[in-house]
């Protein structure tokens, strides 16, 4: 409680300075050489507060954080489902495994985001092109952390499942898909964070609605203020996604020792 | 008696492992060995640390294909190659129940592999938790258990599906002391009810000694065998912590330590040699 306190206390302080630094004339100017300069530049606090304000209240936004949001939940989705089925298939079968290995390392390498103009000529300027950026960028995150997570199950686990009379099909359910998922959990809060990306930087680059799309507007016409509540509206976004990762994660990892919580009889 | 069929017969078996940078040096962990089980006779094998007991219990398990030797379970030939051994239950060293299944879900894991409805499952998994007692510890997850829960819970585990041999790999190892003597009476109070045939592989003698009919001795490795049998003629049902001090108990123990001695002492030369 007391850290709650303390953490909107530091939250507080970050826009009063904001505020003091950026008003006309509240301050000397003691970098620009004009009062306004400083607000032209980062905005002000409770200007940025009203474009907000009025976003919600004239419900000009909701169109566009709705696209941008189904962009990401697309790409998310996607991304998270095709990492954690390839990710299962070249775990568990060493020849394609050893066969994709260069190319899987490649693509990884690669600046994906590089692709997203591609993905513009092929996918148009709908929402699927900043869908396929987005899974690009998913894919890989989830990919990796399933390959590992299904590399690192226990011998022991999986000999006593098949001396318990598990089937090959049963050995995937009961011990290397559980095995996995505490990675890919792991993994999904990174994975939220990339899909959001994928669906911005496809916006910026070619669009006609989503958040991205309004910040590019404003960013053309200098209107400072609009490019920072975009920012916080995404943000906040992006950390109540992050948020229900959590709660699905607590849901389903009911299993996974938490600290002090350990061997209690 | 000698007429029948082992439930068990290790013939000949050898196994040698490629090393993993050069295929001429491959090891060969055991030669040559051959080990019966017969219907209903508790077996431990002893041995120096690391001489491959483990690999053997492996093989008869069928999760390890031996370089050369057959493994006949009740007369039938066991191949890895076409799946483990259906009539044996393994119980490992290390922890190897599901983390992420409560204690009811983990021993009933085995009749679920065989498709047994759910709700009967459950009722023989309750009935088998009271019996290692268990009872009303079914909804915790194994970290929420001490070792010797764990233990308890792995028996189960294993027996619920009754197998008609077990094979149990120094199972008891990583407890203490006094939870390991109330696990191994307890073990023998089990194995009395229905008298599988059990293979046991224990580095401690005393404990081999305690629970067997038959204690057999391997030698050092590498290429170990078996270079001794003893025979077990201890009253049951024994208490395993008081027969350690009977006087046929020790006498038993002074002969096959004076077999087993020169084997430990070697073994662990080897060891200090690498």
């Amino acid at each position: 409680m007391r850290l709650r306190i303390l953490q909107l206390l530091l939250l507080g302080l970050l826009i009063v300075a904001w505020y003091a630094m950026t008003a006309p004339g509240l301050i000397p100017p003691f970098y620009f050489d004009k009062a306004n300069r400083a607000a032209f530049f980062f905005g002000e606090p409770q200007k940025v507060f009203w474009v907000i304000v009025d976003w919600f209240a004239s419900g000009e936004i909701f169109p566009h954080l709705g696209i941008t949001l189904l962009e990401t939940a697309l790409g998310f989705t996607i991304g998270a489902a095709s990492g954690l089925g390839i990710g299962l298939w070249l775990a568990l079968s060493p020849t394609a495994s050893a066969i994709t290995d260069p190319y899987i390392k490649g693509f990884n390498s690669m600046p994906r985001v590089v692709l997203a103009p591609i993905f513009a000529v092929w996918f148009g300027l709908g929402i699927w092109s900043k869908v396929a950026l987005g899974v690009t960028l998913v894919f890989f995150v989830v990919f990796f952390n399933v390959y590992q997570g299904v590399r690192e199950v226990s011998p022991n686990l999986i000999a006593n499942a098949r001396m318990l009379g598990a089937s090959q099909r049963q050995l995937l359910r009961s011990i290397y898909l559980p095995s996995a998922m505490s990675w890919v959990f792991a993994s999904l809060h990174n994975a939220v964070g990339l899909a959001f990306v994928g669906a911005v930087v496809g916006e910026y680059l070619g669009s006609s609605m989503g958040v991205g799309y309004l910040i590019l507007q404003a960013e053309g016409t200098f209107d400072i203020n609009t490019v920072f509540a975009g920012i916080l509206v995404l943000t906040a976004c992006a950390l109540v996604l992050d948020s229900l990762v959590g709660v699905v994660e607590r849901r389903l990892m009911t299993w996974q020792p938490k600290a002090g919580q350990t061997e209690k009889v | 008696m000698t007429q029948e069929v082992p439930a068990l017969a290790l013939a000949d078996i050898t196994c040698r492992f490629a090393a993993r940078d050069d295929a001429s040096k491959a090891y060969t962990a055991v030669a040559n060995a051959t080990l019966n089980v017969a219907r209903g006779e508790f077996v431990s094998v002893v041995g120096p640390t690391g001489c491959g007991k483990s690999t053997l219990l492996n093989v008869a398990a069928g999760l390890l294909e031996p370089s050369s030797g057959t493994v006949e379970v009740f007369g039938e030939r066991l191949m890895a190659a076409s799946g483990v051994n259906r009539r044996a239950g393994y119980m490992f060293q290390a922890d190897a129940l599901m983390p992420w299944r409560t204690g009811i879900d983990n021993v009933v894991a085995g009749l679920e592999f065989r498709g047994v409805p759910r709700a009967e499952a459950v009722s023989q998994g309750q009935a088998w938790l009271r019996r290692v007692g268990l009872a009303g510890f079914g909804d915790r997850y194994p970290h929420q258990m001490s070792g010797g829960m764990r233990k308890r819970l792995a028996l189960a585990q294993t027996l619920i599906l009754s197998p008609d041999i077990l094979l149990m790999d120094e199972p008891f190892s990583a407890l203490d002391v006094q939870t390991r003597q109330l696990m191994e009476n307890e073990l023998l109070a089990l194995w009395a009810e229905d008298r599988k045939s059990v293979l046991f592989i224990t580095h401690d003698l005393e404990e081999a000694i305690a629970l067997s009919d038959r204690v057999v001795v391997l030698s050092a490795g590498p290429a170990t065998r078996p270079i001794g049998d003893f025979r077990v003629d201890l009253p049951r049902p024994r208490d395993v912590s008081e027969i350690r001090m009977t006087p046929a108990f020790l006498d038993l123990h002074r002969e096959i330590w004076a077999a087993m001695k020169e084997e430990v002492l070697k073994a662990y030369e080897q060891q200090k040699a690498i």
